[in-house]
């Protein structure tokens, strides 16, 4: 979609009124795909901030290894003393560790399914920002995979969850759902730690050739021999091609697993039918959103406002309104059959929640998830500016945080029973642990973002190549070879 | 001698409501002979409160209210939810006794079997077992102490139904009609709970049931087959 299909018809300059060179100009700082420049100076716009370690790097890091330390220690000490340091309680056994496990592998599914889906579909705004969503996804996966293990009463003996051969013949239960989650998220840690890493290859070789220090030789690694022979590209193509579909098959499944962890219960406000396609909606909304604030940080901080621009906050606006109106949907599905049902013990969970002491984290994630997206995301205005995106996508993490919060303590809370009718309090070890995890994948960013090239260049360069300006009469037009 | 994993006894237990008067003797009689740990006012507060049967207070009309009573322990579900959820086979049915298990070795505390009952009559232990000093005397030898991070629940009184079987077979003789009795039952001033074989019809709980309009199981509409029948007359207020 080019942007004068978004523009209103009376603003759009005409083109009589311009000249060839004014309109190719405009086109060049509109696209990053038509401002093509040498093939040095892009290596160094990328290479340069990966090399330079700023005054705040050392501070960051300091502050954010602090925080990552604390949820190890606090985890050790949860082992020591056991889960009583937790706030958990008879009733509401599952709480914010869970919360946080749904809520990162959401966002952890939703960057390599956002990367795989792009390219299939062949969208040119992906092509610099796929590896930030790519990485994205790596570090969540392996911080939110950390939170059903703190989460175990036993963590030590995590390995009885997996099929290993031993003397007593015991296998896991494959009828549990947390089986079929454990399956699904080691498989898609595999994937996209995989799919991640195919991408990077390219990117590798082009830093082991233009660095130099340890940076080279650890680069020389990651590239793997890679020389840009023609049958590597081919090759490279191929793996892609497999691995993108295989994520956009798996991404959906496995959410839908982890949503079976609730849905497969006979619980009150969990036992729903929705919830898998409702789960898989939240994970791309929250994937969208984080896209977009890793983007945006990174456009900030290292200057790469050639890299990352108005187009490209533009494109994932859109995909985030798309996205929130899926939510909203399906959201409102998951709403309206309990209520209309009026079973006692599900109109009590909706009104747990909207009256009763989860009203103000259901109203919060109402008006961060529905409201303020909806008002806001339908004008190019916003969707191009970088604070006010920011600002939603802060937002939006926020509310579908507290959406995987409400669904599993405040509805747990909520049994057959009145006698049984619960309510869960945060105490300072899940805080501890859910800010060491957001730490973490920070932290990730922020070493990773010295060690390997950041922008996916060689797709850049690629697309740069493809797409070429073309005149047709008196305008210029965008056109791709194909 | 049947086969040995076939079930012979259908153990049932009978909870007369209007027989019921909440005073807890039951609670007491369990903690001793289970080895259920006493927690402390603190973690009571916290809702950690540890019981394998316990006695829900409901008050009925309006004040000055009555206080009507339900003794809620393991159901003992023929069907039981809290077992398909749990990954390592910790919350499992034996043939042999028709009841429902929980391994206590084998758990990891995961907890979804608790997410998953219904009743919530399943236990965790959020710290280790405490015994304050004369207590660690009275320890039952049959029965383990378990260990934190793991879920625990009622038994049924294993340990009795097992001596009592094997005293029986050890005289050669079939198991008598209500030679099995758990802690609670024993213990109950007002006989508000019975305990047998339901496939016995000599027993007393196969009396107690036999064509009773009184009988009903809690929650029946979620198909668990509760192996506990409550005896509820007109006055006793406790709704389902």
């Amino acid at each position: 979609m080019s942007d004068s299909d978004i523009r209103a018809p009376q603003q759009r300059p005409s083109l009589g009124e311009m000249g060839l060179d004014q309109q190719a100009q405009l086109e060049r700082e509109r696209h990053l795909l038509v401002d093509a420049r040498p093939g040095r100076e892009l290596n160094a716009m990328v290479l340069e901030p990966m090399m330079r370690i700023g005054r705040a790097f050392w501070p960051a890091v300091g502050v954010l290894g602090f925080l990552v330390l604390t949820w190890w220690v606090t985890w050790g000490f949860q082992m020591w003393w056991n889960v009583g340091i937790t706030g958990l309680n008879r009733v509401v056994m599952w709480s914010l560790y869970i919360a946080n496990y749904v809520y990162l592998i959401g966002i952890a599914e939703a960057g390599t399914f956002i990367a795989a889906a792009l390219r299939l579909l062949d969208i040119d705004w992906r092509r610099p920002i796929s590896r930030i969503a790519e990485l994205l996804t790596v570090f969540c996966i392996f911080a939110s995979a950390l939170f059903p293990l703190a989460h175990l009463g036993r963590t030590w003996k995590f390995y009885w969850l997996l099929p290993y051969p031993n003397e007593r013949q015991l296998w896991p239960n494959f009828h549990s759902a947390l089986i079929w989650d454990l399956t699904a998220t080691l498989s898609y840690l595999a994937t996209s730690t995989l799919f991640f890493y195919i991408d990077l290859i390219p990117d590798a070789a082009l830093a082991r050739d233009h660095v130099h220090g340890w940076r080279r030789t650890l680069n020389s690694w990651l590239a793997l021999g890679w020389r840009g022979t023609e049958r590597q590209w081919r090759l490279l193509k191929v793996a892609q091609l497999i691995f993108s579909i295989g994520i956009l098959l798996i991404m959906p499944s496995v959410h839908t697993v982890v949503s079976y962890d609730f849905a497969m219960t006979i619980q009150p406000g969990w036992h729903s039918t929705v919830f898998g396609p409702y789960f898989v909606a939240g994970a791309i909304y929250s994937g969208v959103a984080a896209i977009i604030i890793a983007a945006i940080l990174f456009q900030r901080l290292n200057h790469w406002s050639y890299f990352i621009r108005d187009e490209h906050l533009n494109g994932l606006g859109i995909f985030l309104l798309l996205t929130s109106l899926v939510w909203d949907y399906f959201f409102f599905q998951d709403f309206i059959v309990p209520w209309y049902g009026q079973v006692p013990t599900e109109k009590q969970v909706l009104l747990t929640m909207m009256a009763g002491h989860g009203q103000l984290a259901f109203w919060l994630m109402i008006t961060a998830n529905a409201i303020i997206p909806f008002f806001t995301l339908w004008w190019r205005r916003v969707r191009t500016s970088w604070p006010a995106m920011l600002a939603i996508s802060i937002l939006i993490q926020l509310g579908l945080l507290l959406e995987r919060y409400i669904i599993v303590t405040i509805d747990l809370g909520v049994r057959e029973l009145p006698f049984n009718w619960g309510l869960y309090q945060p105490r300072a070890a899940e805080l501890i642990m859910s800010t060491g995890a957001v730490a973490f994948i920070v932290l990730g960013f922020v070493v990773f973002s010295k060690l390997i090239p950041f922008v996916v260049l060689y797709e850049v360069k690629e697309g740069q190549f493809l797409v070429q300006l073309k005149r047709i009469g008196k305008g210029l037009i965008r056109s791709k070879m194909e | 001698m049947a086969d040995a994993t076939q079930a012979e006894h259908k153990w049932t237990m009978v909870v007369d409501l209007d027989k019921c008067t909440g005073c807890q003797a039951c609670v007491v009689a369990c903690h001793a002979e289970n080895n259920v740990p006493i927690r402390n006012k603190s973690e009571v507060q916290a809702n950690r409160a540890q019981h394998w049967i316990r006695i829900e207070r409901y008050w009925v009309g309006d004040p000055p209210a009555r206080a009507r009573f339900l003794p809620m322990l393991c159901q003992h579900c023929n069907r039981a939810p809290c077992e398909p959820v749990c990954p390592v086979y910790a919350s499992v049915h034996s043939q042999r006794e028709h009841l429902n298990l929980q391994v206590y070795n084998r758990c990891v505390g995961t907890r979804y079997c608790n997410n998953n009952c219904p009743y919530v009559v399943r236990y965790f232990n959020f710290y280790d077992p405490y015994f304050p000093a004369p207590l660690t005397e009275q320890l039952n030898p049959d029965v383990t102490v378990r260990t934190a991070g793991i879920m625990e629940k009622c038994t049924f009184c294993i340990q009795r139904i097992n001596r009592a079987e094997q005293q029986a077979r050890s005289e050669g003789r079939d198991l008598g009609p209500d030679e099995v009795i758990p802690a609670c039952v024993q213990t109950c001033p007002p006989s508000a709970l019975l305990f047998g074989d339901l496939w016995n019809p000599e027993s007393r709980v196969a009396k107690a049931l036999a064509d009773n309009p009184r009988a009903l199981r809690v929650l029946e509409h979620l198909g668990t087959e509760p192996a506990i029948y409550y005896l509820k007359g007109g006055k006793s207020y406790v709704r389902f």
